[in-house]
Protein backbone atom coordinates (compact mmCIF):
# COMPACT_ATOMS: atom_id res chain seq x y z
CA UNK A 1 0.00 0.00 0.00
CA UNK A 2 0.58 3.61 -1.04
CA UNK A 3 2.68 4.87 2.28
CA UNK A 4 2.45 8.19 3.90
CA UNK A 5 4.59 10.10 1.70
CA UNK A 6 2.77 8.64 -1.23
CA UNK A 7 -0.48 9.61 -0.09
CA UNK A 8 0.84 13.05 0.47
CA UNK A 9 2.39 13.09 -3.05
CA UNK A 10 -1.08 11.80 -4.69
CA UNK A 11 -3.25 14.52 -3.14
CA UNK A 12 -0.99 16.91 -4.66
CA UNK A 13 -0.91 15.83 -7.80
CA UNK A 14 -4.87 15.23 -7.17
CA UNK A 15 -4.82 19.33 -6.28
CA UNK A 16 -2.67 20.24 -9.47
CA UNK A 17 -5.57 18.38 -11.85
CA UNK A 18 -7.85 20.36 -10.04
CA UNK A 19 -6.20 23.91 -10.67
CA UNK A 20 -5.27 22.79 -14.50
CA UNK A 21 -8.58 21.33 -15.10
CA UNK A 22 -10.98 24.12 -13.41
CA UNK A 23 -8.49 26.77 -15.48
CA UNK A 24 -9.41 24.70 -18.56
CA UNK A 25 -13.04 24.40 -17.87
CA UNK A 26 -13.33 27.80 -16.43
CA UNK A 27 -14.97 26.47 -13.44
CA UNK A 28 -15.84 27.89 -10.15
CA UNK A 29 -15.67 26.11 -6.61
CA UNK A 30 -12.04 26.04 -6.34
CA UNK A 31 -11.93 25.96 -2.76
CA UNK A 32 -14.57 23.34 -2.55
CA UNK A 33 -12.08 20.74 -4.74
CA UNK A 34 -9.23 21.78 -2.84
CA UNK A 35 -10.45 20.79 0.48
CA UNK A 36 -11.68 17.16 -0.35
CA UNK A 37 -8.50 16.84 -2.22
CA UNK A 38 -6.81 14.88 0.47
CA UNK A 39 -9.99 13.04 1.41
CA UNK A 40 -9.65 11.49 -1.96
CA UNK A 41 -6.72 10.68 -1.70
CA UNK A 42 -7.23 8.65 1.53
CA UNK A 43 -10.50 7.38 -0.67
CA UNK A 44 -8.58 5.77 -3.40
CA UNK A 45 -5.04 4.90 -2.54
CA UNK A 46 -6.51 2.23 0.35
CA UNK A 47 -9.25 3.73 1.98
CA UNK A 48 -12.36 1.79 -0.08
CA UNK A 49 -11.79 -1.06 -2.25
CA UNK A 50 -12.65 0.72 -5.08
CA UNK A 51 -9.61 0.27 -7.95
CA UNK A 52 -9.62 0.13 -11.85
CA UNK A 53 -9.16 -3.31 -11.67
CA UNK A 54 -12.19 -3.76 -9.74
CA UNK A 55 -14.93 -1.28 -10.74
CA UNK A 56 -17.38 -2.97 -12.49
CA UNK A 57 -17.35 -6.17 -9.54
CA UNK A 58 -20.57 -6.34 -7.91
CA UNK A 59 -18.54 -6.46 -4.74
CA UNK A 60 -16.25 -3.25 -5.29
CA UNK A 61 -17.05 -0.83 -2.46
CA UNK A 62 -19.22 2.42 -3.55
CA UNK A 63 -18.06 6.01 -2.88
CA UNK A 64 -21.17 8.64 -3.50
CA UNK A 65 -19.60 11.60 -4.26
CA UNK A 66 -22.36 14.26 -3.07
CA UNK A 67 -20.92 17.75 -3.34
CA UNK A 68 -21.39 17.39 -6.95
CA UNK A 69 -19.79 21.10 -7.77
CA UNK A 70 -16.11 19.69 -6.96
CA UNK A 71 -16.55 17.86 -9.64
CA UNK A 72 -13.10 18.95 -10.87
CA UNK A 73 -11.94 16.86 -7.56
CA UNK A 74 -13.48 13.50 -8.12
CA UNK A 75 -12.62 13.97 -12.04
CA UNK A 76 -8.77 14.76 -11.11
CA UNK A 77 -8.80 11.97 -8.34
CA UNK A 78 -9.90 9.35 -11.02
CA UNK A 79 -7.84 10.18 -13.96
CA UNK A 80 -4.77 10.42 -11.43
CA UNK A 81 -5.78 6.74 -9.83
CA UNK A 82 -5.57 5.59 -13.56
CA UNK A 83 -9.44 4.99 -13.73
CA UNK A 84 -9.58 6.41 -17.05
CA UNK A 85 -7.31 8.12 -19.36
CA UNK A 86 -6.05 11.97 -19.04
CA UNK A 87 -7.05 12.87 -22.47
CA UNK A 88 -10.86 12.96 -21.49
CA UNK A 89 -10.58 15.39 -18.96
CA UNK A 90 -9.94 17.75 -22.09
CA UNK A 91 -13.47 17.06 -22.61
CA UNK A 92 -14.29 18.95 -18.91
CA UNK A 93 -16.92 21.70 -19.39
CA UNK A 94 -16.31 22.27 -22.94
CA UNK A 95 -19.14 22.54 -25.63
CA UNK A 96 -20.48 18.82 -26.43
CA UNK A 97 -17.99 17.41 -23.82
CA UNK A 98 -19.21 14.40 -21.87
CA UNK A 99 -18.26 16.05 -18.90
CA UNK A 100 -20.59 19.10 -17.60
CA UNK A 101 -19.55 21.11 -14.46
CA UNK A 102 -21.21 18.61 -12.16
CA UNK A 103 -21.35 15.00 -12.61
CA UNK A 104 -24.23 13.05 -14.75
CA UNK A 105 -24.38 9.64 -15.68
CA UNK A 106 -22.55 9.64 -18.48
CA UNK A 107 -19.43 10.20 -16.56
CA UNK A 108 -16.45 7.81 -16.18
CA UNK A 109 -16.67 4.42 -14.47
CA UNK A 110 -16.13 5.49 -10.71
CA UNK A 111 -18.54 8.27 -10.66
CA UNK A 112 -21.53 6.09 -9.45
CA UNK A 113 -24.12 9.14 -9.48
CA UNK A 114 -25.19 12.15 -10.95
CA UNK A 115 -24.59 15.00 -8.14
CA UNK A 116 -25.22 18.83 -8.08
CA UNK A 117 -28.41 19.02 -6.59
CA UNK A 118 -27.63 18.52 -2.16
CA UNK A 119 -28.23 16.20 0.02
CA UNK A 120 -28.31 13.37 -2.46
CA UNK A 121 -25.88 11.14 -1.81
CA UNK A 122 -26.85 10.00 1.79
CA UNK A 123 -30.25 8.20 0.55
CA UNK A 124 -28.60 6.60 -2.42
CA UNK A 125 -25.59 5.34 0.25
CA UNK A 126 -28.15 4.17 2.81
CA UNK A 127 -30.01 1.90 -0.41
CA UNK A 128 -26.51 0.64 -1.89
CA UNK A 129 -25.82 -0.50 1.64
CA UNK A 130 -29.21 -1.65 2.27
CA UNK A 131 -28.75 -3.67 -1.14
CA UNK A 132 -25.59 -5.38 0.08
CA UNK A 133 -27.39 -6.78 3.44
CA UNK A 134 -30.83 -8.29 0.75
CA UNK A 135 -28.17 -9.98 -1.56
CA UNK A 136 -25.62 -11.23 1.52
CA UNK A 137 -22.95 -8.97 -0.55
CA UNK A 138 -20.29 -7.24 1.27
CA UNK A 139 -19.44 -4.32 0.06
CA UNK A 140 -19.10 -1.26 1.84
CA UNK A 141 -20.69 2.64 0.69
CA UNK A 142 -19.13 6.11 1.54
CA UNK A 143 -20.80 9.45 1.22
CA UNK A 144 -18.91 12.26 0.85
CA UNK A 145 -20.65 15.60 1.33
CA UNK A 146 -20.17 18.75 2.73
CA UNK A 147 -20.87 20.28 6.14
CA UNK A 148 -23.21 23.15 4.52
CA UNK A 149 -25.04 20.18 3.05
CA UNK A 150 -25.78 18.28 6.01
CA UNK A 151 -28.41 21.20 6.18
CA UNK A 152 -30.79 19.35 3.59
CA UNK A 153 -33.70 17.62 5.43
CA UNK A 154 -32.44 14.38 2.79
CA UNK A 155 -29.48 13.94 5.07
CA UNK A 156 -31.13 13.35 8.18
CA UNK A 157 -34.09 11.17 6.84
CA UNK A 158 -31.47 8.94 5.51
CA UNK A 159 -29.59 9.80 8.74
CA UNK A 160 -32.19 8.25 10.88
CA UNK A 161 -32.99 5.27 8.49
CA UNK A 162 -29.41 3.99 8.47
CA UNK A 163 -29.13 4.35 12.01
CA UNK A 164 -32.39 2.55 12.95
CA UNK A 165 -31.74 -0.21 10.40
CA UNK A 166 -27.81 -0.20 12.08
CA UNK A 167 -26.01 -0.37 8.15
CA UNK A 168 -22.99 -0.79 10.05
CA UNK A 169 -21.46 -1.04 6.25
CA UNK A 170 -22.31 2.87 5.81
CA UNK A 171 -20.03 5.93 6.18
CA UNK A 172 -20.96 9.64 5.85
CA UNK A 173 -17.63 11.36 5.11
CA UNK A 174 -17.85 15.21 5.80
CA UNK A 175 -15.67 17.28 4.32
CA UNK A 176 -16.35 20.14 7.08
CA UNK A 177 -14.25 22.91 5.61
CA UNK A 178 -16.94 25.50 7.02
CA UNK A 179 -18.09 27.70 4.73
CA UNK A 180 -21.13 27.42 2.34
CA UNK A 181 -22.01 29.11 -0.76
CA UNK A 182 -22.82 32.70 1.33
CA UNK A 183 -21.19 32.22 4.31
CA UNK A 184 -20.40 30.44 7.85
CA UNK A 185 -22.18 27.25 8.18
CA UNK A 186 -21.72 27.71 11.99
CA UNK A 187 -23.20 31.02 11.51
CA UNK A 188 -25.83 30.35 8.41
CA UNK A 189 -27.97 27.77 10.48
CA UNK A 190 -27.24 25.75 14.16
CA UNK A 191 -25.33 22.94 12.00
CA UNK A 192 -22.64 22.84 14.85
CA UNK A 193 -22.44 20.86 17.00
CA UNK A 194 -22.27 18.23 13.68
CA UNK A 195 -20.71 14.93 15.67
CA UNK A 196 -23.57 14.81 18.38
CA UNK A 197 -26.70 15.40 15.97
CA UNK A 198 -25.01 12.14 13.80
CA UNK A 199 -24.81 10.33 16.89
CA UNK A 200 -28.36 11.05 18.36
CA UNK A 201 -29.31 10.07 14.69
CA UNK A 202 -28.06 6.64 15.99
CA UNK A 203 -24.27 6.61 14.05
CA UNK A 204 -20.97 6.56 15.39
CA UNK A 205 -19.13 10.04 15.06
CA UNK A 206 -15.71 10.78 14.40
CA UNK A 207 -13.88 13.87 14.11
CA UNK A 208 -10.59 14.00 11.84
CA UNK A 209 -8.07 16.21 10.17
CA UNK A 210 -9.12 16.40 6.94
CA UNK A 211 -5.93 16.91 5.95
CA UNK A 212 -4.03 13.98 7.05
CA UNK A 213 -4.90 11.72 3.96
CA UNK A 214 -3.28 8.48 6.14
CA UNK A 215 -5.72 9.56 9.61
CA UNK A 216 -8.54 9.33 7.31
CA UNK A 217 -7.75 6.49 5.23
CA UNK A 218 -7.31 4.58 8.44
CA UNK A 219 -10.45 5.49 9.52
CA UNK A 220 -11.86 4.38 5.75
CA UNK A 221 -10.03 1.14 6.04
CA UNK A 222 -12.05 0.68 9.74
CA UNK A 223 -15.60 1.35 9.09
CA UNK A 224 -18.27 -1.45 8.61
CA UNK A 225 -16.41 -4.04 11.73
CA UNK A 226 -18.88 -1.95 14.02
CA UNK A 227 -22.30 -1.64 15.37
CA UNK A 228 -23.93 1.26 13.92
CA UNK A 229 -22.92 3.41 10.63
CA UNK A 230 -20.40 5.88 11.18
CA UNK A 231 -19.68 9.71 10.66
CA UNK A 232 -16.54 11.02 9.79
CA UNK A 233 -16.72 14.88 10.12
CA UNK A 234 -13.46 15.53 8.63
CA UNK A 235 -12.15 18.97 9.95
CA UNK A 236 -10.32 20.93 6.19
CA UNK A 237 -9.83 24.16 5.29
CA UNK A 238 -11.82 25.33 1.88
CA UNK A 239 -9.23 26.27 -0.73
CA UNK A 240 -6.48 24.39 1.00
CA UNK A 241 -3.19 23.64 -0.19
CA UNK A 242 -2.69 27.66 -1.84
CA UNK A 243 -2.00 30.24 0.53
CA UNK A 244 -3.98 32.92 -1.38
CA UNK A 245 -7.32 30.48 -1.82
CA UNK A 246 -7.19 28.88 1.80
CA UNK A 247 -10.35 30.17 3.65
CA UNK A 248 -11.32 32.73 1.29
CA UNK A 249 -14.87 31.81 0.25
CA UNK A 250 -14.46 34.15 -2.41
CA UNK A 251 -12.88 30.80 -4.50
CA UNK A 252 -16.25 29.21 -4.04
CA UNK A 253 -17.55 31.73 -7.08
CA UNK A 254 -13.88 32.66 -8.51
CA UNK A 255 -12.26 31.05 -11.72
CA UNK A 256 -8.62 30.97 -12.40
CA UNK A 257 -6.98 33.46 -14.63
CA UNK A 258 -3.47 32.44 -15.99
CA UNK A 259 -1.60 34.07 -13.69
CA UNK A 260 -3.50 32.62 -10.79
CA UNK A 261 -2.93 29.29 -12.22
CA UNK A 262 0.70 29.84 -12.57
CA UNK A 263 0.88 31.01 -9.05
CA UNK A 264 -1.12 28.39 -7.85
CA UNK A 265 0.84 25.62 -9.02
CA UNK A 266 4.05 27.04 -8.40
CA UNK A 267 3.19 26.74 -4.35
CA UNK A 268 1.57 23.46 -4.48
CA UNK A 269 5.38 22.17 -6.09
CA UNK A 270 6.96 24.31 -3.62
CA UNK A 271 4.92 22.42 -0.69
CA UNK A 272 5.69 19.69 1.10
CA UNK B 1 -57.12 -1.69 -7.06
CA UNK B 2 -55.22 -1.07 -3.42
CA UNK B 3 -55.58 -5.34 -3.26
CA UNK B 4 -54.80 -6.26 -6.82
CA UNK B 5 -51.59 -4.28 -6.51
CA UNK B 6 -49.62 -5.98 -3.41
CA UNK B 7 -51.51 -9.33 -4.58
CA UNK B 8 -50.16 -9.24 -7.74
CA UNK B 9 -46.57 -7.44 -6.35
CA UNK B 10 -45.98 -10.78 -4.03
CA UNK B 11 -46.84 -12.96 -6.72
CA UNK B 12 -43.76 -11.54 -8.66
CA UNK B 13 -41.73 -11.08 -5.82
CA UNK B 14 -41.85 -14.57 -5.02
CA UNK B 15 -40.36 -16.03 -7.79
CA UNK B 16 -38.12 -12.19 -8.32
CA UNK B 17 -35.58 -11.71 -5.42
CA UNK B 18 -34.92 -8.43 -6.94
CA UNK B 19 -37.65 -7.56 -5.97
CA UNK B 20 -38.54 -4.95 -2.50
CA UNK B 21 -41.64 -3.11 -1.46
CA UNK B 22 -40.60 0.43 0.29
CA UNK B 23 -43.24 1.88 1.74
CA UNK B 24 -43.12 5.40 3.53
CA UNK B 25 -45.38 4.43 6.23
CA UNK B 26 -48.45 3.91 4.70
CA UNK B 27 -50.52 0.89 4.00
CA UNK B 28 -51.82 -0.67 7.14
CA UNK B 29 -51.08 -4.30 7.43
CA UNK B 30 -51.28 -4.16 3.85
CA UNK B 31 -47.50 -5.61 3.32
CA UNK B 32 -47.87 -8.29 6.40
CA UNK B 33 -47.94 -10.98 3.76
CA UNK B 34 -45.42 -10.04 1.58
CA UNK B 35 -42.91 -9.18 4.42
CA UNK B 36 -43.42 -12.53 5.98
CA UNK B 37 -43.10 -14.32 2.39
CA UNK B 38 -40.26 -12.24 1.58
CA UNK B 39 -38.03 -11.31 4.45
CA UNK B 40 -35.62 -8.58 4.24
CA UNK B 41 -37.56 -7.15 1.22
CA UNK B 42 -39.97 -4.61 2.58
CA UNK B 43 -38.93 -1.72 4.53
CA UNK B 44 -41.03 0.90 5.88
CA UNK B 45 -38.65 3.74 5.54
CA UNK B 46 -40.14 6.14 7.97
CA UNK B 47 -42.50 8.64 6.78
CA UNK B 48 -39.90 10.10 4.36
CA UNK B 49 -41.16 10.01 0.94
CA UNK B 50 -38.03 11.90 -0.40
CA UNK B 51 -35.22 9.16 1.38
CA UNK B 52 -36.73 6.39 0.01
CA UNK B 53 -37.04 7.62 -3.05
CA UNK B 54 -32.94 7.96 -2.87
CA UNK B 55 -32.79 4.58 -0.80
CA UNK B 56 -34.76 2.99 -3.54
CA UNK B 57 -32.56 4.67 -6.42
CA UNK B 58 -29.03 3.07 -4.25
CA UNK B 59 -31.07 -0.67 -4.34
CA UNK B 60 -31.87 -0.16 -7.89
CA UNK B 61 -28.06 1.25 -8.63
CA UNK B 62 -26.98 -2.85 -6.84
CA UNK B 63 -29.11 -4.71 -9.54
CA UNK B 64 -32.79 -4.68 -7.52
CA UNK B 65 -36.18 -3.63 -8.30
CA UNK B 66 -37.91 -1.27 -5.93
CA UNK B 67 -41.19 -0.30 -5.62
CA UNK B 68 -42.20 2.82 -3.75
CA UNK B 69 -45.51 3.11 -2.31
CA UNK B 70 -47.67 6.07 -0.57
CA UNK B 71 -50.60 8.14 -1.53
CA UNK B 72 -50.09 9.61 -4.73
CA UNK B 73 -49.84 13.23 -3.55
CA UNK B 74 -47.15 12.55 -2.12
CA UNK B 75 -45.29 10.46 -4.48
CA UNK B 76 -44.37 11.78 -6.39
CA UNK B 77 -45.02 15.37 -4.50
CA UNK B 78 -43.21 15.29 -1.88
CA UNK B 79 -40.36 13.27 -3.68
CA UNK B 80 -40.24 15.02 -7.19
CA UNK B 81 -36.57 15.86 -7.35
CA UNK B 82 -35.62 12.44 -6.47
CA UNK B 83 -37.17 11.39 -9.12
CA UNK B 84 -35.76 13.59 -11.59
CA UNK B 85 -32.41 13.06 -10.27
CA UNK B 86 -32.16 10.12 -8.87
CA UNK B 87 -34.60 7.90 -11.17
CA UNK B 88 -35.33 9.46 -14.33
CA UNK B 89 -31.53 11.11 -15.12
CA UNK B 90 -30.06 7.20 -14.36
CA UNK B 91 -33.07 5.60 -16.12
CA UNK B 92 -33.26 3.39 -13.09
CA UNK B 93 -35.76 0.84 -12.91
CA UNK B 94 -37.99 1.89 -9.64
CA UNK B 95 -41.77 1.77 -10.16
CA UNK B 96 -43.65 4.45 -7.57
CA UNK B 97 -46.61 3.35 -6.87
CA UNK B 98 -48.99 6.25 -6.35
CA UNK B 99 -52.35 5.39 -4.53
CA UNK B 100 -55.40 7.61 -4.38
CA UNK B 101 -55.38 9.04 -7.41
CA UNK B 102 -57.09 12.27 -8.64
CA UNK B 103 -60.23 12.33 -6.14
CA UNK B 104 -60.03 8.95 -4.95
CA UNK B 105 -59.30 10.55 -1.14
CA UNK B 106 -61.41 13.47 -1.79
CA UNK B 107 -62.77 13.46 1.60
CA UNK B 108 -59.50 13.71 3.26
CA UNK B 109 -59.18 17.57 1.48
CA UNK B 110 -56.39 19.19 -1.01
CA UNK B 111 -53.55 17.68 0.80
CA UNK B 112 -54.33 14.48 0.12
CA UNK B 113 -55.75 15.21 -3.49
CA UNK B 114 -53.62 13.96 -6.30
CA UNK B 115 -54.95 16.02 -9.32
CA UNK B 116 -51.60 17.89 -10.58
CA UNK B 117 -49.07 14.58 -10.24
CA UNK B 118 -49.23 13.53 -13.96
CA UNK B 119 -48.24 16.95 -15.02
CA UNK B 120 -45.10 17.15 -12.53
CA UNK B 121 -43.59 13.51 -14.10
CA UNK B 122 -44.95 13.81 -17.58
CA UNK B 123 -42.43 16.87 -17.77
CA UNK B 124 -39.63 14.86 -16.85
CA UNK B 125 -37.61 12.95 -19.77
CA UNK B 126 -37.54 8.89 -19.05
CA UNK B 127 -40.83 8.53 -17.21
CA UNK B 128 -43.66 6.48 -17.83
CA UNK B 129 -47.02 7.10 -16.55
CA UNK B 130 -49.66 4.18 -16.12
CA UNK B 131 -53.17 4.57 -14.68
CA UNK B 132 -55.09 1.21 -14.52
CA UNK B 133 -58.14 1.45 -15.34
CA UNK B 134 -59.58 -1.82 -12.46
CA UNK B 135 -58.23 -4.08 -10.78
CA UNK B 136 -56.91 -6.59 -13.58
CA UNK B 137 -55.52 -3.75 -15.46
CA UNK B 138 -53.62 -3.30 -12.27
CA UNK B 139 -52.17 -6.66 -11.95
CA UNK B 140 -51.41 -6.14 -15.59
CA UNK B 141 -49.25 -2.81 -15.10
CA UNK B 142 -47.25 -3.90 -11.95
CA UNK B 143 -46.23 -7.56 -14.72
CA UNK B 144 -45.60 -4.34 -17.48
CA UNK B 145 -43.62 -2.24 -15.26
CA UNK B 146 -40.83 -5.62 -13.46
CA UNK B 147 -40.67 -6.13 -17.39
CA UNK B 148 -39.56 -2.60 -18.33
CA UNK B 149 -36.42 -0.86 -17.68
CA UNK B 150 -36.76 2.83 -16.72
CA UNK B 151 -38.58 4.61 -13.82
CA UNK B 152 -42.12 4.18 -14.21
CA UNK B 153 -45.35 6.06 -12.04
CA UNK B 154 -48.48 3.44 -11.33
CA UNK B 155 -51.31 6.02 -10.37
CA UNK B 156 -54.12 3.68 -8.57
CA UNK B 157 -57.22 4.51 -6.73
CA UNK B 158 -57.98 3.04 -3.10
CA UNK B 159 -60.04 -0.50 -2.49
CA UNK B 160 -63.30 -1.45 -4.40
CA UNK B 161 -63.19 -0.32 -7.52
CA UNK B 162 -65.44 -2.62 -9.76
CA UNK B 163 -63.82 -4.76 -12.11
CA UNK B 164 -64.86 -3.99 -16.00
CA UNK B 165 -62.58 -6.85 -17.45
CA UNK B 166 -63.35 -10.16 -17.46
CA UNK B 167 -59.87 -11.05 -17.29
CA UNK B 168 -56.41 -9.54 -17.08
CA UNK B 169 -55.95 -8.00 -20.30
CA UNK B 170 -53.29 -8.01 -22.61
CA UNK B 171 -51.29 -5.07 -21.45
CA UNK B 172 -48.95 -2.81 -23.21
CA UNK B 173 -47.05 0.13 -21.67
CA UNK B 174 -48.51 3.01 -24.24
CA UNK B 175 -51.24 0.72 -26.28
CA UNK B 176 -54.88 1.92 -25.01
CA UNK B 177 -57.33 -0.93 -24.75
CA UNK B 178 -60.61 -1.14 -26.19
CA UNK B 179 -63.27 -1.45 -24.32
CA UNK B 180 -66.33 -1.26 -25.96
CA UNK B 181 -66.63 -0.21 -29.52
CA UNK B 182 -68.78 2.62 -31.30
CA UNK B 183 -68.58 5.00 -34.40
CA UNK B 184 -70.48 8.78 -32.79
CA UNK B 185 -68.49 9.64 -30.13
CA UNK B 186 -64.93 8.21 -28.69
CA UNK B 187 -64.61 8.03 -24.41
CA UNK B 188 -60.95 8.11 -23.65
CA UNK B 189 -60.79 7.03 -20.07
CA UNK B 190 -57.86 7.59 -17.92
CA UNK B 191 -57.34 5.28 -14.95
CA UNK B 192 -60.16 5.26 -12.40
CA UNK B 193 -62.49 7.36 -14.42
CA UNK B 194 -62.84 3.74 -16.51
CA UNK B 195 -66.59 2.71 -14.98
CA UNK B 196 -67.70 6.88 -15.48
CA UNK B 197 -66.88 6.24 -19.14
CA UNK B 198 -68.82 3.18 -19.44
CA UNK B 199 -71.86 4.54 -17.48
CA UNK B 200 -71.62 7.42 -19.91
CA UNK B 201 -71.13 5.31 -22.93
CA UNK B 202 -74.47 3.75 -21.66
CA UNK B 203 -76.47 6.92 -21.50
CA UNK B 204 -75.42 7.82 -24.61
CA UNK B 205 -76.51 4.48 -25.72
CA UNK B 206 -80.34 5.06 -24.44
CA UNK B 207 -79.78 8.31 -26.49
CA UNK B 208 -79.18 6.45 -29.77
CA UNK B 209 -75.73 7.63 -29.48
CA UNK B 210 -72.48 4.88 -30.01
CA UNK B 211 -69.52 5.32 -28.63
CA UNK B 212 -66.22 3.92 -28.31
CA UNK B 213 -64.68 3.03 -24.84
CA UNK B 214 -60.85 2.83 -24.56
CA UNK B 215 -58.77 2.52 -21.27
CA UNK B 216 -56.26 5.22 -21.58
CA UNK B 217 -54.29 3.67 -19.46
CA UNK B 218 -50.95 5.20 -20.51
CA UNK B 219 -50.59 9.12 -20.19
CA UNK B 220 -46.62 9.17 -21.06
CA UNK B 221 -45.83 7.61 -23.78
CA UNK B 222 -49.22 8.30 -25.81
CA UNK B 223 -50.70 5.83 -27.70
CA UNK B 224 -49.83 7.76 -31.17
CA UNK B 225 -51.18 4.90 -32.99
CA UNK B 226 -54.76 5.12 -31.49
CA UNK B 227 -54.99 9.23 -31.72
CA UNK B 228 -54.06 8.90 -35.01
CA UNK B 229 -56.48 7.12 -35.96
CA UNK B 230 -59.38 8.54 -33.95
CA UNK B 231 -58.35 12.48 -35.15
CA UNK B 232 -58.51 11.11 -38.71
CA UNK B 233 -62.46 10.40 -38.36
CA UNK B 234 -64.73 13.21 -36.85
CA UNK B 235 -66.40 11.60 -33.90
CA UNK B 236 -66.05 14.09 -30.86
CA UNK B 237 -62.90 12.26 -28.57
CA UNK B 238 -63.62 13.17 -24.72
CA UNK B 239 -60.80 12.66 -22.13
CA UNK B 240 -62.29 11.71 -19.14
CA UNK B 241 -59.53 12.18 -15.64
CA UNK B 242 -59.33 12.74 -12.49
CA UNK B 243 -56.87 15.39 -12.91
CA UNK B 244 -56.44 19.04 -13.25
CA UNK B 245 -56.27 20.91 -17.04
CA UNK B 246 -52.42 21.41 -16.81
CA UNK B 247 -50.65 18.44 -17.79
CA UNK B 248 -52.83 15.25 -17.82
CA UNK B 249 -54.19 13.07 -20.48
CA UNK B 250 -56.60 15.58 -21.87
CA UNK B 251 -53.71 18.25 -22.06
CA UNK B 252 -50.55 15.37 -23.59
CA UNK B 253 -53.44 15.04 -26.18
CA UNK B 254 -54.09 18.41 -26.87
CA UNK B 255 -49.92 18.81 -27.17
CA UNK B 256 -50.25 15.63 -29.75
CA UNK B 257 -52.63 17.19 -31.62
CA UNK B 258 -51.42 20.88 -31.69
CA UNK B 259 -47.98 19.44 -32.94
CA UNK B 260 -49.80 18.15 -36.18
CA UNK B 261 -51.74 20.85 -36.56
CA UNK B 262 -54.80 19.48 -34.91
CA UNK B 263 -57.55 16.58 -36.02
CA UNK B 264 -60.92 16.57 -37.39
CA UNK B 265 -62.62 15.77 -34.43
CA UNK B 266 -63.43 17.87 -31.71
CA UNK B 267 -61.31 16.82 -28.63
CA UNK B 268 -63.78 17.25 -24.96
CA UNK B 269 -62.12 17.50 -21.26
CA UNK B 270 -63.81 15.85 -18.70
CA UNK B 271 -61.75 16.44 -15.63
CA UNK B 272 -61.36 18.93 -12.63
CA UNK B 273 -61.20 22.43 -12.42
CA UNK B 274 -57.69 24.27 -11.84
CA UNK B 275 -58.52 25.50 -8.16
CA UNK B 276 -58.28 23.63 -4.96
CA UNK B 277 -61.20 21.88 -3.05
CA UNK B 278 -62.61 24.00 0.22
CA UNK B 279 -65.36 22.16 1.01
CA UNK B 280 -65.66 18.84 2.10
CA UNK B 281 -67.10 15.77 0.60
CA UNK B 282 -66.59 12.38 -0.77
CA UNK B 283 -65.05 11.04 -4.23
CA UNK B 284 -68.62 11.50 -5.60
CA UNK B 285 -69.45 14.60 -4.39
CA UNK B 286 -66.39 16.26 -5.62
CA UNK B 287 -67.03 14.55 -9.24
CA UNK B 288 -70.35 16.18 -9.38
CA UNK B 289 -68.71 19.04 -8.35
CA UNK B 290 -66.41 19.04 -11.31
CA UNK B 291 -69.06 17.69 -13.83
CA UNK B 292 -67.18 14.34 -13.58
CA UNK B 293 -70.94 12.50 -13.93
CA UNK B 294 -72.45 10.06 -16.69
CA UNK B 295 -75.18 12.20 -17.36
CA UNK B 296 -73.37 15.51 -17.14
CA UNK B 297 -70.80 13.71 -20.10
CA UNK B 298 -73.36 12.20 -22.39
CA UNK B 299 -75.17 15.38 -22.43
CA UNK B 300 -72.49 17.38 -22.99
CA UNK B 301 -71.68 14.79 -26.21
CA UNK B 302 -74.81 14.64 -27.27
CA UNK B 303 -74.74 18.80 -27.73
CA UNK B 304 -71.75 18.73 -29.71
CA UNK B 305 -73.07 16.17 -32.09
CA UNK B 306 -76.36 17.81 -32.28
CA UNK B 307 -74.72 21.30 -33.14
CA UNK B 308 -72.31 20.06 -35.86
CA UNK B 309 -75.49 18.20 -37.05
CA UNK B 310 -76.97 21.67 -37.15
CA UNK B 311 -73.65 23.47 -38.86
CA UNK B 312 -74.14 20.57 -41.47
CA UNK B 313 -77.16 21.41 -42.59
CA UNK B 314 -76.69 24.74 -42.27
CA UNK B 315 -73.51 25.12 -44.25
CA UNK B 316 -75.45 24.42 -47.85
CA UNK B 317 -76.97 28.31 -47.33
Amino acid sequence: MTDGAGLRQAARRIRAGILELSHRGQSAHIGSCLSVADILAAVYWGGLAITPENIASPDRDRLLFGKGHAAAAILAALAERGFFPREKLADFNRDGGELQEHPGPGWPAGVEIAAGSLGYAPPLAAGLALAARIQGRNFRVCAVMGDGECEEGSVWEAAMFAGGKQLVNLAALIDANSWQATGRTAEITGLEPLGIKWEAFGWRARELDGHNPEEIRTALAEFGRGDRPVALIARTVKGKGVSFMEDDNNWHYRTLSDGDLAKALRELKDGT
Amino acid sequence: MRNAFIDELLILARRDPRIVALSSDIGNRMFDRFAAACPGRFINTGIAEAGMTGIAAGLALAGLRPFTYTIASFNPGRCLEQIRLDLCQPNLPVTLVGIGAGLSYASLGPTHHALEDMAWLRAIPNMTIVCPGDPLETRAAVRAALAQDGPLYIRLGKKGEPVCHRNIPEFRIGKAIEIKSGSDAVLLAVGTTLPLALAAAERLAEMGITAAVHSFHTVKPLDGELLGSIFSRTAPVAVIEEHAPAGGAWSGIAEWLAERGGGRAPLLRFGTPDAFFHEAGGQDWARKRSGLEAGVIASRISEVLSSRAGEKRAAPL
